[in-house]
């Protein structure tokens, strides 16, 4: 199997994670679609070490995925606040900050 | 035999993906992303990527999509219209991802790099991609990427307990 199929997969899976964060509008699903983005970023990091056989981009993987726990926990935990004090659940209702 | 193994799994990661979108409960969403991550793991083993595989099985789509659905649980099944986003995000979302998805595949198919209408090298290093060769690699070429890595892990944890941690009702904002 050829690596190219690989890339175009992981740019595939980034593009429809990137139209779901554009689209959606629930802060959890967002979350869910940025996952979709760093599973395809480490698609195209593991295709790359296969081709050169070397295991660094393993690694980055791993990296990839510590902080991908990371922010889905700080996230979630701002979702949880949100649902607490009653904001609404809709990223388009948060523009307080846009001045 | 290779073949059929990445289509099935790039079919399954597709679909998943895009039920990720498309589902309009999260709490579905969430479970179409854990086949999502169930079916990318399989192709990640095409890769010679066994260890992370099985750490991608075991930490995303168990531990992670746990505090996913616990989520999803606690603030309830929110029905959101599935294209209520801002008119112009409706168009120009979708059309900004097919756009990048394009420009991503002349790119990677049109890029002079040598090998990438291959499989990749030959000769692989013997135990490419096991626990083994990736613990060697972390502990002894990336330790301190290792133990940024785990510092980061501890902080998260912390503002996790800050953010989401229940204050006193008294407290004013809180």
């Amino acid at each position: 199997m050829a690596i190219e199929w690989y890339l175009v997969l992981s740019a595939l899976l980034f593009s429809i994670g990137l139209a779901g964060v554009l689209i959606r509008r629930n802060p959890v699903v967002i979350l869910l679609c940025l996952e979709l983005m760093l599973s395809g970023g480490g698609l195209a990091l593991l295709s790359f070490s296969r081709l050169h056989g070397d295991g660094d981009g393993q690694v980055f993987v791993l990296m990839v995925l510590v902080v991908a726990a990371a922010e889905v926990v700080v996230g979630l935990g701002l979702v949880v606040a949100m649902f607490r004090r009653r904001i609404p659940l809709d990223v388009d209702e948060m523009k307080e900050l846009q001045g | 035999m290779v073949e059929v193994a990445f289509f099935a799994g790039a079919i399954g990661a597709i679909g998943g993906a895009i039920a990720v979108v498309a589902l309009r409960n999260p709490f579905y969403s969430v479970l179409a992303l854990v086949v999502h991550l169930v079916f990318l793991a399989g192709i990640f083993l095409l890769l010679r990527a066994q260890f992370i595989a099985a750490a991608q099985i075991v930490v995303y789509a168990g531990a992670v999509m746990v505090i996913y659905v616990f989520v999803a649980a606690y603030v309830g099944g929110i029905e959101e219209p599935l294209f209520d986003s801002a008119p112009q995000l409706r168009v120009f979302g979708p059309v900004l991802a097919a756009a990048l998805f394009i420009e991503i595949s002349i790119a990677v198919l049109g890029s002079a790099l040598i090998g990438l209408g291959g499989e990749g090298v030959a000769d692989v290093p013997a135990g490419f991609g096991t626990p083994e060769a990736v613990g060697r690699l972390m502990l002894e070429d990336f330790l301190i990427a290792f133990e940024a890595a785990s510092m980061l892990l501890l902080v998260a944890a912390v503002a996790a307990i800050v953010l989401a941690g229940r204050k006193k009702e008294t407290g004013g904002a809180g």
